[in-house]
């Protein structure tokens, strides 16, 4: 199904290419842990950072899958769908360098539920127009932004910590990008995001 | 029959809470909807448990949630103290939990609870 869907964007050369892009994505992730093997191995507070990695990758599972809800709903009209399925694509991006961090440090990554358990999480029966869909991808950037700016101060290793705050960039990028889709304001006032 | 009591005296609570109160919750949702839906829904488990009906129920008990070791075996029952000092620092409440978001203004949290309250 996920194929697909994603055939049915017509955007799979371009979904390629973005993966590309995304790979050096996830090198630069692990780029940043370099050096550090000691930490790598399981020293001091490793295993803090992992429980937060992990969160954050459970997070990356739902979004990748909300996407392909959402892009195999038949909802979405182009270009709308291109646009999906290239933020699937940075989803996708983001799980692959938590992932190999998480295993770089030691830790077991958390498991990819199925598409239908996410499907009844997320209330996808419910969604009855393209709007509902972007309105659901748009609350979910906007809680993913949050939540890794949030986490920032939490990290044992400032490096992670870099990688949270780079995660909410592309995650304020497509809240925003989905919030013009749907033809809300941007934000009146400054620092509205992580407050 | 002692829950019928707790909910029958919770819904009592709800209805003698003063509208200074109900503006609290009210900001709480917005809060909320903002912090905490990343990984939190009323309603369903996702990254984090379900929170309906988490104010007066014993930490790691949703139905259904995959806890972490830590949260299983915790003795905290969720209320407003406890929630409140949760939200400050998870960790700090239940040492090896994996919650990494904390809020941290005293405010917010008072009425992030106040919400949650509110979710029978």
């Amino acid at each position: 199904m996920k194929d697909s869907a994603e055939q049915q964007s017509g955007g799979l050369i371009a979904r390629r290419n973005f993966l590309g892009r995304s790979g050096t994505l996830s090198i630069a992730a692990i780029a940043l842990l370099s050096g550090r093997e000691s930490l790598a191995q399981g020293m001091g507070n490793a295993a803090a950072d992992v429980n937060i990695l992990n969160v954050a990758l459970g997070l990356e599972h739902e979004a990748i899958n909300a996407y392909q809800l959402g892009a195999g709903s038949g909802l979405l009209q182009k270009p709308v769908l291109d646009v999906a399925v290239q933020f699937q694509g940075h989803h996708k991006g983001h799980r692959d360098a938590l992932i190999a961090t998480i295993q770089k440090l030691g830790g077991k990554p958390v498991a990819e539920k199925s598409l239908d358990e996410y499907a009844k999480a997320l209330k996808a029966d419910t969604l009855k127009s393209q709007a509902d869909v972007l309105d659901l991808a748009a609350r979910l950037e906007l809680g993913a932004t949050n939540a890794y700016l949030g986490v920032i101060p939490a990290f044992k290793d400032t490096a992670l910590a870099k990688v949270a705050g780079r995660l909410a960039a592309d995650e304020t990028m497509h809240w925003t990008v989905l919030s013009n889709a749907l033809a809300r304001s941007l934000p009146t006032a400054a620092l509205t995001f992580g407050a | 029959m002692r829950q019928r009591n707790t909910a029958a005296a919770y819904a009592v609570a709800l209805a003698l809470l003063p509208a200074a109160a109900l503006a609290d919750a009210a900001r709480g949702k917005t809060l909320y909807e903002s912090r905490c839906v990343a990984c939190h829904s009323i309603d369903a488990n996702r990254v984090g448990p379900a929170h309906k009906g988490v104010f007066g129920r014993k930490a790691g008990s949703a139905p259904d949630y995959d806890y972490s070791p830590a949260l299983r075996a915790s003795k905290v029952v969720w209320s407003q103290a406890t929630l409140e000092r949760w939200l400050a620092n998870p960790e700090q409440v239940i040492a090896g939990q994996r919650m990494g978001y904390s809020v941290s203004e005293s405010a917010d949290r008072t009425d992030l609870v106040d919400y949650l309250k509110t979710q029978r």
